[in-house]
Order: C-alpha cells, then structure tokens, then sequence
C-alpha cells in the first residue's frame, strides 16, 4: 500500500530524515517513536507533502507522491489526512466549520469562502463530531474548547476528509494523561472500526506499545528499529533514544502510575 | 444563536436535535449575510449613479481620455530623452531638500509619537484618566491634512522647508501614535512590573521594560512611514514649501514644452521610492531575524 523509499530531506547541510525506507502492506496503526530532533515530524510532514523531499521515492497504492503538482498534490493531501501537535485549528470560528475544512479539496472555493456548505455535509460533520462524543459543542468557538476537545475537532476535520491514511504528529504532546487516552482511543477506534491506515509520531514508548500494531524507531534521522510492540525491548529502545544503562522507561512515560513510581524514591533538593 | 444554544442546553441532546438547531443557526447567518452584501451593492450602485450624475464632465464618457495626459508626457519626454540626465541632475539638490524634509519630520514625528502612543495606551499611561485627551489629540493631529497646516504655517513663518517639516512631523506623530499604541498594547506586563518592583521611574519603566519588546515593530512602522513622507514633503513643494514639488508643480503648470522636466521629476521621486523600499525592507528584516535567534 506505502512503501518508502531511501526518503532523504535535507536543510542547508543538515540532514533531518536520512535515507529513510519501510513498507506498509495494509493498513495499520503504526507509531513512530524517537528523541525530538529526530526527523519524525520532518517524515510525516514529506507524507502529506506540507514539505518536499529532497530525495528518494514515495509510492501509495502504486502512485508516485514525491512528484504530484498543484491540484493533483492537493488531491493527495486530502486523502492524506494531517493532525497537529497543536491542533491547528481556526481558533474563531465554530467547531462545525472546522470540521466542514475537511472537504476543501472537494467544495469550490466560492461556495467555501463564503461558508456555503450543502446540509447534507453540516448533517455529516455533526454525526462525525457525535463519534468522537463532543456533538454537544458543535455551535461553539473552537477556541472556547478545552485541549482534548480541540484535538478530537482536529481528528473531526480529518474524518471529514474521508482519508486513507491518517498522519497523526504528536497528537498527545500537549494534552494531559486523561485526554491523552481518549484521543489516542479515538484514533485507535479509527483504525478499526473505519479500517484507515494511522500513522502517529509519539514520543513516549507506552503509548506506542498500547495502541499500535507496528513500532517504528528513529535516531538522528536514520530509522533504527522496525517491528512489533514485544520486539521493542528496553535494549531496543535504549538505541532509538541513545540512552545509557541508567534509561528507565518510566522517564519517557506519561502514564499515571509509572510516574507515580518514578517519583517516588527521588528527593526534591532542598 | 443564544436562543439555540440556550434551549438546547436543556433538554437531553440528540444528535438530531443539534443538527436541526445548528441548521437554524446556518440558515439565519446566511439570512444575515445576504441582507448585507445585498445593501452593500445597493449602495455602490447608487451611490455611483448619484456621484456620476453630479460629475461635470462623465465617467463614463472620461474613461477613454484618462491616458491622454501620460502619453503627452511619454511622447515629450521620449523626444528630449537625450536630456533627461542633465535634467535629473539639475533637480537633484531639490530632491535632498524633498527627502531632508521628510527624514527630519519622520525622525521628530516618531519621537513625539512614542511618548503619545505611551500616554494613550491602556495599562502603560503616566496618568490614566488622560488617555481619552491624549487619544484626541492624536486624532486631531491625524484629522488635520498636512496641506492644511503647511498652508497655515506658510502664512505665518512665510515659504520654505520649515513649515513642510513642521505640518508633516504633526501628521506622523498622530498617525504613527496610534499604530505605536497599537503594538504597545500587545506588549507582555511582567518585565514592566519587574521593573517596578525595582523602584523605577515611570520613563524608565517604558524606556527600559516597553521600548525593547516593541522596537523592531515601531522600526518597521516608521520606515513605512518614512516613504509615505517623502511623498508627502513632494506634494506640499506645490503650495511653496520647496523642494521637488515646487519645480514639478513649475514643470507642469507651464504645460507642453516643459514635460521633459516633469519626466525627469517623476523618474527621480520613483526612483527614490524605490529606493528606500528596498533599503528599509532589507534593514527590517534584519531586525526580525535578528530578534527571531
């Protein structure tokens, strides 16, 4: 279905995704894990095409996407859903409207400009944002939304675009533990239910382990693991993070009771 | 909006039910809309028709004219082309008093504009109670044309460069004032009340907590307005204040025979313009990348 190619991206001399190769043969929900720096957000970003790759080859479902131009690249971003670390939304317009950017690629842009969507489309994006459970704040600001909520718009707005494959970058970096789980139980309910391709940046190795089917590591750019989450031993993740004997996985957690037992020992200096 | 919103936040939501409320709340947006662009287009069209009415000659029947003067210019000037650059150097020293004029009201605009923006603006104010008088008299400053107060001026101290630089430094402090206050608005408290806490001034406070975070975007509005004013200073030279103006307005007033010296004019404010375009953009982009590391 993806296959990858020796996908390179260079700035200036340095080199933020190198020779980067793997291949997907249906769809799964596949986390990326890494330090930040190490080119995940680069790749995901060559993925959607938001940035072009300096070298190599993209391919889904036999298509070249590395080359696309103008309206058939956009085609391709709207099959290619992206959510953000920090959600992206348009803070002031209502939670509807964001989800209905969804169908951009789709609507002309007169119609879109001016808000005019068919209702069958308002119908849709109420019943998508009623699956992720926040139906209720539909006629709201989306900056009058709590962080979770404003990510689970995001995931709306992807939805919407009825993609094959979701790219997800850190979609929990900037939420706390609680709506940490309910996002990521979203886009993992997505994959199932819906059967679209995730692939989600996170840089925690539990969230990893929990909720997807295949584990991608990164270091400086270079992809240095590719297997299942019980392949991923803590050896294994000591490389991805080029850390020492002293790495402790609770150190990259954000689950609640590794935490808890992280800190319990540790004295604060007076 | 507040009566579906309202409404539905009592009863038990259905999926349905949010739906048919947000397609009101649609349908009345778009109700809105309509009545607006409607009015809007109703108005420009009448009010064209009315203006166009009252005009002496015609839109309409002028349209076809409106290049007849630029190409008598054009053709002149192409004829005495051989002269243009002795031209050009004959009004050169009249275009340093032109941007002399305009640097040094931009320079006395902007200082009388910083203090202004300072007083008027919500949170910094010395005294608070007086931002509405400081804000009028930014508006006023601003509500006067340049032309006005140059005409005035050059009534009472008689020709020269002086009443120019004086009308054009009080139109910049009002309009650069409130841009400034604009931005200082925008400015993060906390250094501000760091500095308090030291015992300073309240010109200390603002020299020192306010100016550095502001600086980059007050640059960039003064060097827009900069070229604004070198216009500016070209146009009042028509009412006597020297400069490249008052030989345009000698060059073009005298009519055919005489467009070659207009060309020559118009090249040099252009090229000027053009100039200063490309030096401010480059120094301010310096600044933000400088300030961006």
């Amino acid at each position: 279905m993806l296959e990858l190619n020796a996908v390179t991206k260079r700035f200036g001399d340095k080199t933020a995704v190198d020779a980067a190769s793997f291949t997907v043969e249906r769809p799964m929900m596949i986390g990326i894990i890494g330090r930040s720096g190490a080119g995940k957000s680069t790749l995901l970003r060559m993925l959607n095409r938001l940035s072009d790759a300096s070298e190599g080859s993209i391919r889904f479902e036999g298509t070249e996407i590395t080359t696309l131009r103008g309206a058939a690249r956009r085609q391709w971003q709207s099959r290619c859903a992206m959510i953000f670390q920090q959600f992206n939304l348009v803070p002031r317009m209502d939670v509807v409207s964001n989800v209905l950017h969804g169908l951009l690629n789709r609507r002309s842009t007169l119609s879109t400009m001016f808000n005019l969507y068919p209702q069958d489309d308002i119908h849709r994006a109420i019943e998508i944002l009623d699956r992720l459970g926040i139906a209720e704040q539909a006629p709201k600001r989306a900056e009058a939304l709590s962080g979770g909520q404003q990510q689970r718009v995001a995931i709306a707005r992807a939805l919407m675009q009825d993609p094959a494959v979701i790219l997800a970058d850190e979609p929990i970096a900037s939420l706390d533990p609680m709506n940490a789980q309910i996002v990521m139980e979203a886009l993992r309910r997505i994959h199932e239910e819906d059967g679209r391709m995730v692939i989600a940046n996170l840089h925690t190795l539990d969230t990893a382990r929990r909720y997807c089917d295949r584990v991608i590591g990164m270091r400086d750019g270079r992809i240095v693991f590719d297997g299942t989450p019980e392949q991923l031993t803590t050896g294994a993740a000591r490389d991805i993070y080029g850390a020492g004997d002293d790495f402790s996985e609770a150190a990259t957690s954000t689950e609640i009771e590794t935490l808890d037992r992280a800190n319990a020992p540790v004295r604060m200096p007076a | 909006m507040t009566h579906a919103t309202l409404g539905a936040g009592e009863m038990p939501k259905t999926v349905d039910s949010i739906q048919t409320s947000y397609m009101a709340q649609v349908r009345r947006r778009r109700l809105y809309g309509g009545l607006t662009l409607l009015i809007f287009v109703l108005l420009m069209v009448s009010g064209f028709n009315i203006a166009d009415g009252r005009n002496a000659g015609g839109f309409w029947d002028g349209l076809g004219n409106i290049g007849d003067y630029p190409a008598d210019v054009l053709s002149e000037a192409w004829e005495k082309r051989a002269a243009l650059p002795g031209l050009m150097v004959k009004f050169f020293p009249a275009l340093i008093e032109t941007v002399n004029i305009a640097a040094v009201s931009t320079l006395i605009g902007a200082t009388a504009g910083l203090v202004l923006s300072l007083l008027a603006t919500r949170g910094l104010a010395r005294w608070p109670r007086l931002i509405p008088v400081f804000r009028r008299v930014m508006d006023l400053m601003r509500a006067i044309p340049e032309i006005v107060i140059a005409l005035m001026l050059i009534f009472v101290l008689g020709g020269g460069p002086v009443p120019a630089m004086i009308a054009i430094a009080i139109h910049t402090a009002g309009a650069l004032g409130k841009m400034f206050s604009e931005v200082a608005e925008n400015a993060d408290l906390k250094p501000v009340e760091g500095l308090a806490s030291t015992g300073a001034t309240w010109a200390q406070r603002m020299w020192l907590g306010v100016v550095p975070q502001v600086a980059p975007n007050y640059i960039s509005y003064a060097l827009l307005r900069f070229e604004i004013n070198i216009r500016a200073s070209a146009i009042l030279g028509f009412v006597g204040a020297g400069g490249l103006g008052y030989e345009l307005r000698n060059a073009m007033a005298w009519g055919p025979g005489r467009f070659g010296e207009a060309a020559a004019i118009f090249i040099l404010l252009f090229g000027t313009i053009v100039a200063f375009d490309q030096l401010s953009s480059r120094y301010r982009n310096r600044l933000t990348e400088g300030y961006g590391q």
